[in-house]
């Protein structure tokens, strides 16, 4: 099975917030029942105001991902400006088209797109979500939006706690424990790992840029979050 | 048939060169150099078509001459910096290397073609201190040049570079590198050579900034540029502006965001929308239909 042969990816979440968008993963890969890696990062920045997390097969993952970065950072370059966030999302939303034959073989890749629009038609709707399917469609999603083998516990998390307007410090707290309970259900999700320190990957983009939680802040939310567990499971 | 009349290879370089250098002397000119905390570059310019850009994480570029000829050569030494970057590293892309690039491209051109690209482009390199900047200047016949610490290229470089010489220092701010770079320019080109006045909408400056980690390059214009001209040393870091140059273009009132016909679909209160009409959203999923 194809689930065997490279690592997988599991799950991601991104909510709009009053500030722009906060997306997170859990750090877990999969191969088949083996846990593939402990620590990989599925979310990283696509350019200065936004955001790409990736679920699925990582090798191809990680490689839309990092062609994705490259053609962003060269139009910016060719033409002097940045392109719209919409125009950002058709891009990704052809190259992941692109990878259909593979996908038809079982290497699927589906990304989750976000991030902060300098030139929104709504100026109160400035954070903004896409996803995508493997045939390239793209959907813009209200609020918040999850993807991956876990999606399906985090986005019945949040449906529950989402509040549209949310700022980002509890957005970031949502997304921890909307991954917390993808985790506790789903078994190629992980968890906050306390003893070997590995805590889900945060990102935040806003009107001012990108920003990767440090290590300190992720910890601080991450251990609130699983020392509330820990009187209540269910959160 | 027509005659061809034999002309020596050195008279056809001369030629050659007189033309480049023709063409290049009638345009504005540009200045980089060195300063304590990276490398300004600063061009004339009257139109917002630009003259100096990033190319890479610590590599600028700055023209002068034919504006649709160095834009080909930055074109190409973008893709080329983006192309090495994906397939190797960020690492390895080296302003040594764009500088060779350019040596071959512009040497092939005015060996081969009828007419040489009147062109003049500088490649600076920012370093960790101002003595590992690295400038190269190549020329419209390929020549390439280490230069240290400064260069001016276009009009006159020559009189600019000598105030350039006699007053540059690697340990200055960005305020004073940049007057004295603006006093340069200015230099030449007054009535009666006299220096001349170089308004702030006349001039197109940026900077690599040494201590910025990933993408060195910023433009600086408006309220920061304001600042520095008048002396200011403290620009807070986010009115320097982007790596990029601008934001990305706005929605306009009458411009269809979803489909060249779907002008009377845009801008209506939220209620009248079905889902299937919502602006961004295309079609339902591809498992829906």
């Amino acid at each position: 099975m194809s689930a065997d042969i490279a690592p997988h990816g599991t799950t991601i979440v991104a909510i709009a917030t009053a500030e722009g968008v906060v997306m997170a993963g859990d750090r877990r890969a999969t191969m088949g029942n083996l846990i593939a890696s402990r620590d990989i990062e599925k979310v990283h920045p696509a350019d200065a105001y936004s955001l790409i997390g990736i679920a699925g097969t990582a090798g191809i993952g990680i490689e839309l991902m990092r062609l994705f970065q490259v053609e962003l950072e060269h139009y910016e370059k060719i033409e002097g400006a940045m392109l719209s966030l919409d125009g950002k999302a058709n891009r990704l939303a052809a190259m992941v088209r692109g990878n259909l034959g593979a996908a038809m073989q079982g290497l699927a890749v589906v990304p989750l797109f976000a991030g902060f629009d300098l030139a929104p038609s709504d100026p109160s709707k400035a954070g903004r979500i896409f996803s995508f399917d493997v045939a390239g469609g793209l959907y813009e999603e209200t609020g918040f939006d999850a993807i991956g083998s876990g999606s399906l516990f985090a986005k019945s998390a949040l449906k529950k706690k989402y509040r549209a307007g949310v700022s980002t410090q509890d957005a970031i707290r949502l997304a921890v424990e909307a991954l917390y309970d993808a985790a506790d259900d789903d078994t190629a999700t992980g968890g906050p790992d306390l003893s070997r320190k590995i805590y889900p990957v945060v990102m935040t983009a806003t009107a001012d840029s990108t920003h990767r939680l440090t290590d300190a802040e992720i910890t601080a939310v991450a251990e609130d979050v699983v020392a509330g567990r820990m009187e209540n499971p269910g959160g | 048939m027509a005659m061809q009349f034999y002309a020596s290879p050195e008279q056809v370089q001369r030629d050659r060169s007189e033309y480049a250098r023709k063409g290049i002397a009638r345009g504005r000119s540009a200045v980089v150099l060195t300063y304590e905390g990276g490398i300004l570059l600063v061009a004339e310019n009257l139109t917002s078509l630009r003259k100096i850009s990033e190319l890479y994480d610590k590599i600028g570029f700055a023209a002068v001459g034919r504006y649709n000829e160095f834009e080909s050569l930055r074109r190409a030494g973008v893709r080329m910096a983006d192309l090495n970057g994906y397939s190797y590293d960020r690492r390895d892309v080296t302003g040594r290397a764009l500088a060779n690039a350019y040596t071959q491209t512009l040497g092939a051109i005015f060996t081969e073609t009828q007419k040489p690209y009147e062109v003049e482009i500088c490649v600076a390199q920012v370093g960790a201190t101002p003595e590992s900047d690295e400038l190269y200047r190549i020329t419209y016949d390929g020549s390439v040049m280490d230069e240290p610490g400064f260069m001016a290229m276009g009009g006159q470089a020559e009189a600019i570079s000598n105030v350039l010489r006699s007053r540059h220092d690697a340990t200055a701010d960005v305020a004073a590198a940049l007057a004295l770079a603006v006093e340069a320019l200015s230099s030449v080109g007054g009535e009666n050579n006299t220096p001349r006045e170089i308004g702030e909408s006349q001039l197109e400056v940026a900077v690599l900034d040494r201590s910025r980690k990933g993408r060195a390059f910023r433009r600086i214009s408006g309220a920061a540029l304001t600042t520095l001209l008048g002396g200011g040393k403290d620009v807070p870091e986010k009115e320097v502006g982007e790596a990029g140059d601008v934001v990305p273009p706005a929605p306009g009132e009458d411009k269809p965001t979803v489909s060249a016909a779907s002008v009377d679909l845009e801008g209506k209160p939220a209620a009248d929308e079905t889902p299937a009409k919502k602006p961004g959203r295309s079609k339902g999923p591809a498992e829906g239909s």
